[in-house]
């Protein structure tokens, strides 16, 4: 309708704005369809945005994207379904239950009986930020981060769930553990949770 | 019998790392692109020994360091304008040198620059992670920093030696910016301020990023938060201290400070090279 909303970053990038993570995946989907009519290197969604590095002129490709038509919603799971194993004993579960005024079960089903969505990674190579949570359910950072937080720790934050791909500190809530290798280097996709696959915790 | 491709680090000085171009291209699964902070120095290095641009040499730091080669290469110096001897004797930075079997090579302090370029004919050989050598000090991906005895492997020569090429020196001085992408978040007073304005280059700097003190770049609105966006190379991100950092290779993906410009790509080796106390100065296009 209005096309897309486009802020010049520098002479070779330039920053998709979307109202949230629905929009930031429609248009993410929609960037990476249509990437041969792009130049970028990187195509990188977060929050509220999604950014294309790498192009030869920044001001060209702005006015290219206000061109487009409004990204269609995407409604399907499309990508990948990853299913990751969880045993659910992390040592903020009842932090987390005592934020939601819920039982420590209560969380490992609401978790476990989420379809959650890969919105971006960050943070650390892997780490995926998942969204899928129901709005009422934001959490709490730690007031102190740990020093380290092993990995494979499944984890809550805002509105988020993640898990830690490697060993790092961290503030996120731990409510579990996973045996899945996220991160793999060595591969050609080193991420298991890469942006817009869908993930699903199972307990046991 | 031929001696081994091996390069050993008699002094890896105050931080010495593997680098080549880095590994853009994987910024969507949180992997920083790292690689050279002056790639255009070590670009010139690879040409000078004979190998392909994107081969791998060494960053060093501030200090120099020494290395101690088995076989007989030529290498180059290049980056920082330092002093280079091999085995005791001068020889000339930004130009292919022979370097005998058996022989060290040591970079001495740069008087002006921040961080030189050692390449090897061949190129240093470490297997590769996501396609690049480099070492990302933020992720950890990539060889570990240096250590005094460590040893590199070295890869057959590619070719000749291309001998000498006009050399460019780092130059000090004035940064151009391009206003954005947030720079809505900022008083019109420090965004006018901003143009002109000097910053004194802190200790605290690293491939991650060039941290500065000067004129605080004051928020609009103190408190607000920006929902998490990607960043990119040269972005001058402002914390709520005002005191802005410019991001050099090993940056973040993504952050949740607003980025007010970004530094234009041929200004930006004047950040990766300045040093501690080092002085930078903005203009705003």
């Amino acid at each position: 309708m209005t096309g897309m909303q486009v802020r010049v970053v520098g002479d070779h990038a330039v920053l998709v704005e979307c109202a949230g993570h629905d929009e930031v995946a429609a248009a993410y989907s929609l960037l990476i369809e249509r990437r041969a009519d792009l130049d970028a290197i990187d195509i990188v969604p977060a929050a509220r945005t999604v950014l294309l590095d790498g192009l030869r002129d920044a001001r060209a490709t702005g006015d290219l994207l206000r061109g487009w038509p409004d990204p269609a919603p995407v409604t399907a799971i499309t990508g990948t379904v990853v299913e990751v194993p969880v045993t659910y004993d992390g040592d903020d579960l009842d932090e987390v239950a005592r934020q939601w005024d819920v039982t420590t079960a209560d969380v490992v089903r609401l978790h476990s009986s989420t379809t959650f969505t890969v919105a971006f990674c960050g943070f650390a190579p892997g780490f995926a930020y998942c969204t899928g949570l129901p709005a009422d359910r934001g959490v709490a950072r730690r007031a102190e981060p740990r020093t380290r937080v092993p990995a494979g720790s499944v984890a809550l934050a805002g509105e988020y769930t993640a898990v830690y791909p490697t060993a790092s500190p961290g503030g996120w809530q731990l409510i579990g553990r996973t045996k899945l290798e996220l991160w793999r280097p060595e591969r050609d996709d080193p991420a298991l949770l890469a942006p817009g696959t869908t993930v699903r915790f199972v307990d046991g | 019998m031929a001696e081994p491709r091996v390069l050993r680090i008699e002094d890896a000085g105050m931080l010495t790392t593997v680098q080549d171009l880095g590994r853009p291209g994987h910024a969507h699964l949180g992997v920083p692109r790292s690689g050279a902070v002056d790639p255009d120095a070590l670009r010139l290095g690879n040409r000078l020994v004979g190998n392909p641009e994107s081969a791998a040499g060494l960053e060093t730091t501030a200090t120099g360091g020494a290395f101690g080669f088995a076989h007989a290469v030529a290498i180059a110096v290049t980056g920082a304008q330092c002093e280079v001897r091999v085995d005791g004797r001068a020889v000339a930075w930004g130009a292919a040198v022979p370097v005998p079997a058996g022989s060290v090579v040591r970079l001495g302090r740069a008087p002006s620059g921040l961080r030189a370029y050692l390449t090897v004919s061949g190129g240093i050989t470490v297997p590769p992670v996501l396609g690049s050598r480099a070492t990302d000090l933020l992720s950890g991906l990539g060889p570990a920093p240096l250590r005094d005895g460590d040893e590199l492997p070295v890869g057959p020569p590619f070719g000749e030696p291309s001998g000498s090429e006009a050399v460019g020196r780092p130059r000090p001085g004035t940064v151009e910016l391009v206003l954005g992408p947030r720079h809505d978040w900022f008083t019109e007073r420090s965004l006018r301020a901003l143009d002109g304005a000097t910053y004194e280059v802190l200790p605290a700097s690293n491939r991650i990023g060039v941290r500065l003190g000067g004129p605080a770049i004051e928020w609009l609105r103190p408190g607000e938060e920006l929902a998490s966006e990607p960043m990119v190379l040269g972005a001058l991100q402002v914390p709520p201290n005002g005191q802005p950092v410019v991001f050099l290779h090993d940056h973040p993906t993504t952050g949740g400070y607003p980025v007010v410009a970004v530094v234009r790509p041929d200004d930006l080796v004047v950040c990766a090279q300045a040093a501690p106390g080092d002085r930078i100065r903005f203009r705003v296009r």
